[in-house]
């Protein structure tokens, strides 16, 4: 990293930008295949893709990647073009510009904002606007009431994920993802500073509320209303084909993995390890970051895969209802413990 | 349980909508086509709703884009042919839709299969009962959302198949039930394998009860959805599960004198006060145990004997008519036959349990969301097949 801070800045912009560009689709694949065919394939007593690429399938997909640039582009002949083409970029760009704050080391980050909890939580709830258009644009009723119940259902877990977040921010004093890490890394619990101060040991309630919202955020079960394929055949998605539903399917997975390496980020530690600082730790962070990754990332499939889907009206009063009260109370005593201690 | 209040407000609120639909000034309503072509039909059934918002203001089925006329075609058949078209009405209980049709044909012909074909027959139509049922428990699952349960019900609904299979060489349509009797005995070590599957069978219920049915958020989607009183659910001819889910008790297996093995056994009808959605899940759960309970007596109990009454080579009916109902997986299933003394019957109504339950749907869907459509399709659980014949 030493070399690349001494080249010119649109050089080192550059190579940032086409390094989040290949982290999209390849986390994307990881999380596909490990969780989405096989972790679901065995927790449903199936075996899962078996033939492409030989070994367990792992090509399928690649595969599938292949068959969706083959496939027509069909347009509605009723749909408004331009935003019909548009939508499924505005939902990348919002996982695009996830990445730009998630530290993978101590000087493995694309951008080290101050504010880099706020411009996560900022970036992540454009994907909205994505998925509006692409709602209102298909001209097809089921897209419709798909992209106003995914509006509707993102905008009101907004607010208990930032919510969760706050009590992490007020215990750390800052909100820069990397400060985060740094905090925690040399955190000691009760005079111990064996493996630093994971904050999800003082912030347990706000891992769940995170976790239960980002799944929310994720239109996953059992907060896939949007895209309920028993009722709203793919919801915003339905008239979506070819490489405009790969963006969609590449977007939701990477956004995944996003909002779980922030999850890992702020309350397991990040790619921080015991004993090990400097360049070291460049090398073995993004490793460490990935094995926490797919630790929570395992934990918002498994609830996926096991759990029905809440109704609309349901899905909100449990957001206004529960999770944020639950936050709120969370923030006092976290602020309690603050100026106590 | 009447009408509840609700129901009553839904309806005059859809009232209110049709009489503002016809005004100049449009309101918002939307249409919604969900159907022919849709996941929750499970097939080609459609339902039209007008939908203010997600609520649904008005709702209206339309079937029978996959009539295939058997009524019609039993007319041009010989009887025993007449089993391998009606297998396909009910597809996931195939040997259940045989057995009224036989005892049809036999109470004209005033000749009753032996003992030991009367009990492998109710065994056989007992096992079709699991496996179809088996699979609503899964799709239920599915239909809202949860997509494990169904591969669950695929899993153990194959140890069911494999053992119909076993007997009568086919895993979907049997076509093994004869007039006075049954085409083959079963095969050696057949009652082992089947008695640990019943074993399986109500390892999978506790499973689901556990999975699915204890879920908080199964049963936010379906208590107090798409809730049918008593007095409704018998105006439109509601049968099985979906009545005794409205707190009526009525089961053809007891309440009729059939020559079948049922009113040997020790057994219970499970009726629920509730008349919901979950009612209806419920319901069936608990028949899917007692019907592997019952399996379990049957194979204890199974008398020895021939399995084939005498007949004639070439089955002539004699002229009159004859209507025999059995309570099938999906609620009442009937045939009545007219017979003009011909190798065929001369005219064979069918009535078939589906085509009556989703006749409620019109009136049970008013005022609810569109996610409740689902959830009240699904619990009805109709097959295609059985209501379009």
């Amino acid at each position: 990293m030493t070399l690349a801070l001494s080249l010119p800045y649109w050089a080192e912009t550059t190579i940032k930008t086409v390094i989040i560009l290949a982290i999209i689709p390849a986390s994307a694949l990881t999380l596909g295949y490990v969780f989405l065919m096989k972790t679901m394939a065995h927790m449903q007593s199936r075996l899962g893709p078996m033939e492409p690429g030989g070994f367990h399938g792992w090509f399928q997909l690649i595969g599938d990647g292949i068959k969706f640039i083959q496939k027509e582009d069909i347009i509605p002949e009723q749909a408004d073009r331009a935003i019909f083409a548009m939508a499924p970029a505005v939902v990348l760009i919002s996982t695009f510009l996830l990445f730009v704050v998630i530290p993978a080391g101590p000087r493995l980050v694309v951008e080290n904002l101050d504010t880099g909890v706020f411009f996560a939580l900022a970036v992540s709830s454009l994907s909205v606007i994505g998925v509006l258009m692409a709602g209102w644009a298909s001209a097809n009723k089921y897209s419709l009431l798909g992209g106003l119940r995914a509006a509707g259902q993102l905008i009101a877990y907004e607010l208990p994920l930032v919510l969760a977040v706050v009590g992490v921010v007020m215990q750390a004093g800052t909100m820069s993802l990397q400060g985060i890490v740094t905090f925690q890394q040399n955190g000691e619990i009760f005079g111990w500073g064996g493996i630093g101060l994971p904050l999800v040991l003082t912030q347990f309630v706000g891992f769940l509320l995170f976790i239960a919202a980002s799944q929310a955020e994720l239109t996953q079960a059992p907060f896939d209303m949007p895209l309920a394929e028993s009722e709203l055949v793919a919801g915003y998605t339905t008239e979506y084909t070819g490489f405009r539903f790969l963006f969609f399917y590449m977007a939701e997975t990477a956004t995944a993995f996003a909002l779980a390496a922030i999850a890992a980020t702020l309350f397991l530690g990040g790619w921080a390890v015991p004993w090990v600082h400097g360049t070291a730790a460049d090398f073995l962070g993004p490793f460490i970051l990935g094995a926490k990754v797919m630790l929570v990332a395992f934990l918002i499939y498994w609830i996926r895969f096991t759990y029905p889907r809440f109704r609309e009206d349901q899905l909100q009063a449990f957001a206004w209802k529960y999770l944020i009260p639950i936050a709120l109370a969370n923030i006092l005593i976290t602020a309690v413990f603050k100026v106590v201690f | 349980m009447a009408v509840t209040e609700q129901q009553r407000r839904a309806y005059v609120a859809s009232q209110a909508a049709d009489a503002r639909v016809n005004v100049e000034l449009q309101t918002e309503d939307m249409t919604l086509n969900i159907g022919p072509q849709h996941p929750a039909t499970h097939g080609t059934l459609r339902v039209v709703a007008r939908l203010d918002g997600e609520q649904v203001v008005w709702a209206d089925v339309v079937c029978g884009y996959m009539h295939r006329g058997y009524e019609k075609l039993t007319e041009v058949r010989t009887y025993p042919q007449v089993t391998t078209l009606i297998n396909r009405i009910d597809w996931l209980s195939s040997f259940a839709n045989e057995v009224p049709f036989i005892l049809a044909a036999e109470k004209l012909m005033e000749i009753e299969a032996p003992p030991r074909a009367q009990y492998i027959r109710t065994i056989l139509f007992e096992l079709a009962r699991i496996a179809n049922i088996t699979l609503f428990i899964g799709t239920m699952g599915a239909d809202l959302g949860a997509i494990t349960p169904v591969f669950y019900a695929f899993r153990d609904r194959e140890r069911i198949l494999n053992q119909i299979e076993a007997v009568t060489g086919g895993r979907f349509h049997p076509n093994f039930d004869r007039i006075g009797g049954l085409k083959d005995d079963l095969p050696r070590g057949w009652i082992d394998e089947t008695k640990s599957a019943m074993v399986r069978v109500r390892e999978f219920c506790d499973e689901l009860e556990e999975l699915l049915m204890g879920n908080e958020i199964f049963q936010a989607r379906t208590r107090g959805i798409g809730v049918i009183p008593a007095e409704v659910g018998l105006s439109y001819g509601l049968s099985g599960a979906n009545i005794r889910a409205s707190g009526i008790d009525w089961d053809l297996r007891r309440d009729q004198d059939l020559a079948l093995a049922w009113k040997d056994l020790d057994w219970k009808v499970w009726t629920h006060p509730d008349g919901d959605s979950f009612a209806r899940f419920w319901v069936r759960l608990q028949e899917t145990r007692e019907a592997s309970k019952m399996v379990d007596q049957m194979l204890d109990g199974l008398p020895a004997g021939s399995i084939q009454a005498k007949v004639p080579r070439i089955i002539k009916v004699p002229a009159g008519e004859a209507w025999v109902h059995t309570e099938n997986p999906l609620g009442e299933m009937g045939y009545y036959i007219v017979s003009q003394g011909g190798l065929g019957p001369f005219r064979c109504k069918i009535r078939s349990a589906s085509f009556n339950n989703v006749s409620v749907l019109p009136w049970v869907l008013r005022g609810t969301y569109v996610p409740d459509i689902i959830t009240i399709l699904a619990s009805l659980y109709f097959i295609l097949g059985d209501i379009d014949r």
